[in-house]
C-alpha cells in the first residue's frame, strides 16, 4: 500500500478530483451547455480509442486498421444488452460481453495475422474489420444493416470520465513496465527484441488483445452516448480517424493522444457546420503531419517539463530517417 | 452447366476490372514496395472524369476513355511526386499512412465536389445480349473484355519490348544499380504511377458504363479486392496481377451466383478472407518471389 | 561433454547452400573465432546457431552441464533464455530507448509479474521494478556504460554503441556469447580498448565467446582456437599459428587483404 501513497500520487488524485468536480459544476450551471458536452463525451470516447490505439501501433510498432472492428463489437454488445435492460447495470454488462468478445476476436485474429509485417499486416487488419461489419450487417440480431436504434441514454460526465481516467491509468501502467518496455522494443527492432529474449509473438498478441478490449468498451459507450449504431458506421473510416489521432499526437505518446483529441475535438466544433471540410482536414493532418513532421506532437515522449528548455530548437527538427 | 457457363462470362469481366486495377498496385509495389492505399480512389477518379468527359464535354465514349486515363495518369503523378517522393527515404509505416491520407483525401474532396448522392454514368451504348447457344453475353461485357485485352497486351509491349519496360523491370529489381546503369530512376517512377494509374481508370470508366453508379466512396471495396487479387497473384508481378484479378472476380461471381441466401451476402468477406490465408500460407502468392528480411 | 555441439549442419536457401555439412565443437570458457572471405557462412550459421534460421539438416547441441538441448529446434527468444546470446554485424541497438532500457530488456525475465500486475500494479510489480532498475545499474557499472545510463542509443559514439550491443547480450545473463564482427568499422585504437574489454568480460563473468571478425590483429591476439570457413564448408580448424600458415586457408583468402 504505501507504494501507492507517494507524493506524486497524491497530488495527481487531488488533480483529477479537482478536474471532476469543476466540469460537473459547470455542467449543473448550464456554462457547459449540452451541446459542449456531446463534443465532451465525443472527446473522451476518442482519447480511449486513440489510447487503445497507440498500444498497438505506437508502443508495440504493429500497425493495424482494423479498430474500428472492435469498436463496433463493444457497441453491438451494450446496444443489445441495453436492450433487455436499460439500466446502467445493463450497460456494465454490455461492456462486459464486449470486452469477451473483442478478446476472443482479437486473439484469433491476432495470432496468425501479427506474423505479418508492416504493409501486410495493415491490410490484413483492415479486411478483418470490413469482415466484422460484413458479419454485422447480416446478422438479425444487431438489426442486419439498419443495426439498433432506440438505445438507452446513460452517458454522463462522471460515466465518461471514470472510464476514461481508468483508460489512461492502465495504459500509462502497461507503457511504464517490464511489459511496456518489451513491446517498445518489439517495435524499435523485432529481430533484437527476439535475441535479448523477448516472446515477441507473446507481446505482439497481448498488446493487440489489450487495445482490442479497450476499444471494445470505447464502443460501449459510444453506443449508449449516440442512440444509433449501424455496422456501416464503423468502417474504414473511423478506423483511420482513430490512427490520425495517435499519428498527430505522436506514436507512443499517451499524453500526445490526448492533446491530439481534445485540438481535433476543438476543431470539429469550428468545422460542425462544414463536414466535407473537416474530412478534407483530417486527411491533411495526416498527409502533413507524416511529410513534415513524421513524430506527431510529441514523438514517443510524454508531456512533461523536461520538454521545455528544449522545446524551441527541437521543434521543427525533423525526424531523423531511420531505414 | 449454362448456369455456370453464365456465372463464368460474369465472373471474368468482373475479373476484368479487378485485373486493370491490380496491376497498378502490382507495379508500384514492385518497383518502390509501397502499398498505393489511394489506388483505389484513383479508379472511382477515372469513373467521374469519364462520366463528366461524356456529359460536360460531349467527348464520345472512347474518346472519353482515353480523356480520363490521361487525366488520372496526371493525378498519380502529381501524388506521387507532392506526397510519396519526399517520402521514398522515410519507414514504410509513414510513406503507407500517407497513401492513407491521400485516399481519405480524395474520397472526401470528390464528396465535396460532386456531392454524397450517386450521379449515374451516361448510358452511350445500348446494352445488346447475345445468346451463344444459352449462354448469355451482352455487349457491355464485351467492351470490357476487348478494353482489358487491348490493355493488358499494349502494357506487355510496354514493359517487355521498350526502353521504359526495362528501366521499369529494372528499378524493380535493384533500385541502386538501375541508377549506377544509367536509368533515371524518378522518371521511371512516375511512370510507373501514371501507367497504373491510367489502368485503374480505365476500370473506373468501364464500370460507370456497366453499373451505371458513380459515387465518392465506390472506390474502397473494389480497390481492397483488386489488391487481394494482387497479393493472390504475386504482388509485384504482372502477370500475376492479370491472373489474380480474374481469378478474384471469378471467385465472387461463384459464391454469389451459387452461394444462396446464406453465404452470398458475404461474398466480400470471402475474398478479405482469403487474402488473410494468402498472406499467411504463402505472402509470395502465385507467382510473386520469397523476399526474406537478412539478418 | 562439450559446451555447443554443432553436428552436420547445412543451410539452403533455395539453391544456394550457406552452410555446408559444418561439424565442430566448443568447450566451456574458450575464446573461438570463426573467419573466413565474406559470404562464407560465418553469419549464416551465427543465425543457425541463435534460431534465426533452422537448420536444413544436422543440428546443434547445447550442453549446460545439466542436460543436452537440441537448440537447433528453439526459437531465438528460448535460446537467449537457456544462456546463449548475440550480437549483430549491423548493430541491432533500440535506438530510441537509453542505455539503461536497453539493458532492462535485455534483463527483462526478472520481471516476476505478467499483464495484471502491470496494469494494477500488484504482486512483484514494485519489488520486481525495483530490483531489475538496481541490477541495470549495478550491470552498467561493471562495463563502465554507467555514465552514459540515460543517453538514448542512437546518440552514443560509435565505439560505445558496440561496447552497448555486447553489454546488451551479456546482460541477458548468457554464458555463451556469439560476436558478429565486434570491431567493424573500429578504428586501430577502438579495436585496442574492444579487445581488452572483451577480455576482460570473460575473466570476469566466466564467458565462453565465439567471435566473427575480418581483423586479423584482434583474431590472432585473443582467440584461442579458430575455425574458417569457405563456401559454407569448414576448410579448417586450428590454434592461430596453424591457420596463420594453414595453404588451404591463405587460398580461400587470395585476393583478400590479410592482416597479420
Amino acid at each position: 500500500m504505501k507504494n501507492y501513497l507517494n507524493k506524486r500520487n497524491l497530488i495527481t488524485f487531488a488533480l483529477l478530483l479537482v478536474i471532476f468536480f469543476v466540469v460537473q459544476f459547470l455542467i449543473k450551471e448550464k456554462i457547459i451547455t449540452s451541446y459542449m458536452r456531446s463534443n465532451l463525451y465525443w472527446i473522451g470516447i476518442y482519447i480511449m480509442l486513440g489510447l487503445s490505439l497507440n498500444m498497438i501501433i505506437g508502443i508495440t510498432g504493429q500497425l493495424s486498421l482494423g479498430h474500428a472492428g472492435f469498436m463496433s463489437i463493444g457497441a453491438f454488445s451494450a446496444a443489445v444488452a441495453l436492450k433487455s435492460d436499460p439500466t446502467l447495470s445493463g450497460l456494465f454488462i454490455g461492456i462486459g460481453i464486449g470486452i469477451l468478445i473483442s478478446l476472443i476476436v482479437s486473439f484469433i485474429v491476432a495470432v496468425p495475422t501479427l506474423r505479418l509485417k508492416g504493409d501486410y499486416l495493415a491490410i490484413a487488419t483492415l479486411g478483418v474489420s470490413e469482415i466484422i461489419r460484413i458479419v454485422l450487417n447480416n446478422l438479425s440480431i444487431t438489426g442486419g444493416a439498419s443495426g439498433i436504434s432506440n438505445i438507452k441514454m446513460l452517458m454522463s460526465w462522471p460515466l465518461l470520465y471514470v472510464f476514461v481516467v481508468l483508460t489512461i491509468l492502465l495504459t500509462h501502467n502497461f507503457k511504464n513496465s517490464a511489459v511496456g518496455r518489451a513491446c517498445i522494443s518489439i517495435k524499435e527492432d523485432e529481430i533484437a527484441a527476439e535475441a535479448m529474449g523477448i516472446n515477441t509473438t507473446y507481446y505482439k498478441v497481448i498488446a493487440f488483445m489489450f487495445g482490442a478490449a479497450i476499444a471494445a468498451v470505447a464502443g460501449a459507450l459510444f453506443s449508449t452516448t449516440y442512440y444509433i449504431v449501424k455496422p456501416d458506421s464503423f468502417g474504414v473510416s473511423t478506423s483511420i480517424n482513430i490512427l490520425i489521432l495517435v499519428v498527430f499526437g505522436g506514436m507512443g505518446s499517451l499524453s500526445g493522444t490526448i492533446i491530439a483529441t481534445f485540438l481535433i475535438g476543438l476543431v470539429n466544433i469550428v468545422l460542425q457546420p462544414y463536414a466535407e471540410l473537416r474530412m478534407i482536414m483530417y486527411a491533411l493532418v495526416l498527409i502533413v503531419v507524416m511529410i513534415f513532421r513524421p513524430q506527431g506532437l510529441f514523438g514517443s515522449q510524454e508531456l512533461s517539463l523536461k520538454l521545455l528548455p528544449n522545446f524551441k530548437q527541437n521543434w521543427f527538427k525533423r525526424k531523423e530517417k531511420s531505414s | 452447366m449454362l448456369e455456370f457457363l453464365n456465372q463464368i462470362i460474369n465472373g471474368l469481366s468482373l475479373g476484368s476490372i479487378y485485373a486493370l486495377v491490380a496491376l497498378g498496385y502490382t507495379m508500384v509495389y514492385g518497383i518502390i514496395r509501397l502499398i498505393n492505399f489511394a489506388h483505389g480512389e484513383i479508379y472511382m477518379f477515372g469513373a467521374f472524369a469519364g462520366m463528366l468527359a461524356i456529359t460536360v464535354l460531349r467527348l464520345p465514349f472512347f474518346f472519353a476513355l482515353i480523356f480520363a486515363m490521361v487525366v488520372s495518369a496526371l493525378l498519380g503523378v502529381f501524388i506521387e511526386r507532392v506526397a510519396y517522393k519526399p517520402l521514398r527515404k522515410s519507414s514504410k509505416t509513414a510513406a503507407l499512412i500517407t497513401a492513407i491520407g491521400i485516399s481519405f483525401l480524395l474520397q472526401n474532396l470528390t464528396a465535396m465536389i460532386m456531392g454524397n448522392n450517386t450521379s449515374a454514368f451516361p448510358q452511350v451504348f445500348d446494352k445488346q445480349v447475345y445468346d451463344l447457344g444459352g449462354v448469355q453475353i451482352n455487349s457491355l461485357q464485351v467492351l470490357i473484355f476487348v478494353v482489358t485485352i487491348i490493355l493488358m497486351f499494349l502494357l506487355q509491349f510496354i514493359v517487355l519490348k521498350t526502353k521504359l519496360g526495362r528501366a521499369m523491370r529494372a528499378v524493380a529489381v535493384d533500385k541502386d544499380a538501375s541508377v549506377l546503369m544509367g536509368v533515371n530512376v524518378d522518371n521511371t517512377i512516375t511512370i510507373t504511377f501514371a501507367i497504373g494509374s491510367a489502368l485503374a481508370a480505365a476500370a473506373g470508366v468501364l464500370i460507370g458504363l456497366y453499373h451505371i453508379r458513380v459515387v465518392f466512396w465506390m472506390g474502397t471495396a473494389p480497390g481492397l479486392k483488386a489488391f487481394v487479387a494482387a497479393v493472390f497473384g504475386g504482388i509485384g508481378s504482372i502477370p500475376g496481377a492479370m491472373i489474380g484479378g480474374f481469378a478474384i472476380g471469378l471467385m465472387e461471381a461463384l459464391v454469389a451466383g451459387y452461394g444462396g441466401t446464406l453465404i452470398s451476402p458475404y461474398r466480400d468477406a470471402v475474398v478479405y478472407m482469403l487474402l488473410i490465408f494468402v498472406l499467411l500460407v504463402k505472402p509470395s502468392g502465385l507467382l510473386g518471389k520469397n523476399v526474406k528480411e537478412k539478418v | 561433454m562439450s559446451l555447443l555441439s554443432i553436428e552436420q549442419v547445412t543451410r539452403n536457401f533455395g539453391g544456394l547452400t550457406a552452410v555446408s555439412n559444418v561439424s565442430l565443437k566448443i568447450e566451456k570458457n574458450e575464446l573461438v573465432g570463426l573467419i573466413g572471405p565474406n559470404g562464407a557462412g560465418k553469419t549464416t550459421l551465427f543465425n543457425v546457431l541463435t534460431g534465426v534460421y533452422t537448420p536444413s539438416s544436422g543440428r546443434v547441441m547445447f550442453n549446460n552441464g545439466d542436460k543436452e538441448i537440441e537448440l537447433s529446434k528453439l526459437p531465438p527468444y528460448k535460446i537467449t533464455r537457456k544462456g546463449v546470446a548475440r550480437t549483430f554485424q549491423n548493430i541491432r541497438l533500440f535506438k530510441e530507448l537509453s542505455v539503461l532500457d536497453n539493458v532492462k530488456i535485455a534483463m527483462n525475465h526478472e520481471a516476476k509479474y505478467g499483464l495484471f500486475g502491470a496494469l494494477l500494479r500488484i504482486g512483484h510489480f514494485y519489488k520486481s521494478e525495483a530490483y531489475i532498475d538496481e541490477k541495470a545499474r549495478a550491470f552498467l557499472k561493471e562495463v563502465n556504460l554507467d555514465e552514459l545510463a540515460d543517453t538514448k542509443a542512437k546518440n552514443l559514439p560509435y565505439g560505445k554503441q558496440r561496447q552497448l550491443e555486447i553489454a546488451r547480450a551479456l546482460a541477458t545473463g548468457a554464458k555463451l556469447l556469439f560476436l558478429d564482427e565486434p570491431a567493424a568499422g573500429m578504428n586501430p585504437q577502438e579495436t585496442h580498448a574492444l579487445t581488452g574489454f572483451i577480455k576482460e568480460i570473460k575473466e570476469k563473468m566466466n564467458l565462453t565467446i565465439v567471435l566473427i571478425e575480418h581483423d586479423m590483429s584482434l583474431v590472432m591476439e585473443i582467440c584461442e582456437r579458430i575455425f574458417v570457413l569457405d563456401y559454407g564448408k569448414l576448410i579448417a580448424s586450428g590454434s592461430p599459428e596453424e591457420i596463420k600458415n594453414n595453404p588451404k586457408v591463405i587460398e580461400a583468402y587470395l585476393g583478400d587483404e590479410v592482416e597479420v
